[in-house]
């Protein structure tokens, strides 16, 4: 399957908050940022954590401003997320 | 659970005794696992990623490929990210004058053990993992880096399957060096982002 996101794109990440084991941080949901890079495609660890074999799918580093994720700060955090975390959003912050 | 999430006895009773039921079991053999830590542990240390480190220093084109794919990279000098049952990809950042990179793991304590060895206790502390994030800046001042007011941060949480390391700023006045005594430089906490070199 082709990868949804590609470099430079607006991204929204996903607000759930799953039962089980997820890679996506906590201080990181219901945020937008930008896709960096392609960092690879990877069975999703939530799947495995479960036992389940997952779907390979793409990984991208993902990058925010401090203040889209905390209200304050000056730096940028880079979060390296699966895709399935990840919705298109508008980058001035609005969904499409 | 302890603040150092490795340093729980009950943790490490249970590993034992999931430990005894695989080889009870016959999944693994006696000693396995620890074989397997001792071969993928076997050569990780600091000391290869200030080698890669002094190298991008002297030579501009080891960089740029460095930072455009680092697992082709870091071959060039004989090193690998398949210790382990699979290669990791490694992401590698460079800072310069006006951006300065922290690696950190939010989740756990995901590391670079084949190019820097075993992670640092403070590394897996709960206090770094949450904090460095939210007040890199605050944190970094912490270990006696105090950046430039001017100096943008960008901090890397390691939540997936890479694994990062930080080339620090050459310093100033080792014009000529040699390479060797360049990578005796460099400190492991430089190529986790919380040291200038």
């Amino acid at each position: 399957m082709a990868d949804r996101f590609a470099p430079g794109d607006a991204v929204r990440t996903s607000t759930a908050d799953p039962a089980g084991h997820t890679r996506l941080p906590r201080y990181a949901r219901g945020a937008v940022g930008r896709v960096v890079e392609l960092a690879g495609h990877h069975p999703l660890a939530d799947d495995r954590a479960r036992g389940l074999p997952g779907t390979t799918q793409a990984v991208y580093h993902v990058r925010f401003a401090a203040a889209d994720l905390f209200g304050d700060g000056d730096h940028a955090v880079t979060v390296e997320l699966w895709e399935d975390y990840l919705e298109p959003a508008d980058p001035r912050g609005g969904t499409p | 659970m302890s603040a150092d999430h490795h340093g729980s006895s009950a943790i490490s009773e249970r590993v034992r005794h999931v430990e005894a039921l695989l080889e009870a079991r016959g999944l693994v053999d006696e000693g396995e696992i620890d074989r397997r830590i001792d071969e993928f542990l076997a050569g990780g240390s600091p000391a290869n990623g200030a080698r890669i480190t002094a190298r991008a220093w002297v030579d501009p084109d080891f960089r740029d490929r460095l930072l455009a794919d680092a697992n082709a990279a870091i071959r060039e000098l004989g090193l690998s990210m398949s210790g382990g049952l699979q290669e990791q990809r490694l992401k590698v950042v460079a800072n310069t004058e006006d951006e300065h990179n922290v690696v950190v793991c939010t989740l756990c304590s995901c590391y670079p053990i084949a190019l820097l060895g075993p992670s640092p206790a403070w590394y897996k502390s709960e206090a770094y993992r949450s904090r460095v994030v939210r007040d890199p800046r605050g944190v970094l001042r912490e270990f006696g880096l105090e950046l430039p007011a001017g100096t943008r941060i960008s901090v890397w949480d390691a939540s997936a399957e890479s694994r990062y390391m930080v080339v620090p700023r050459r310093p100033e006045g080792t014009d000529g060096m040699p390479e060797e005594e360049l990578a005796g430089l460099v400190t492991r906490k430089g190529l986790i982002g919380t040291a200038a070199v």
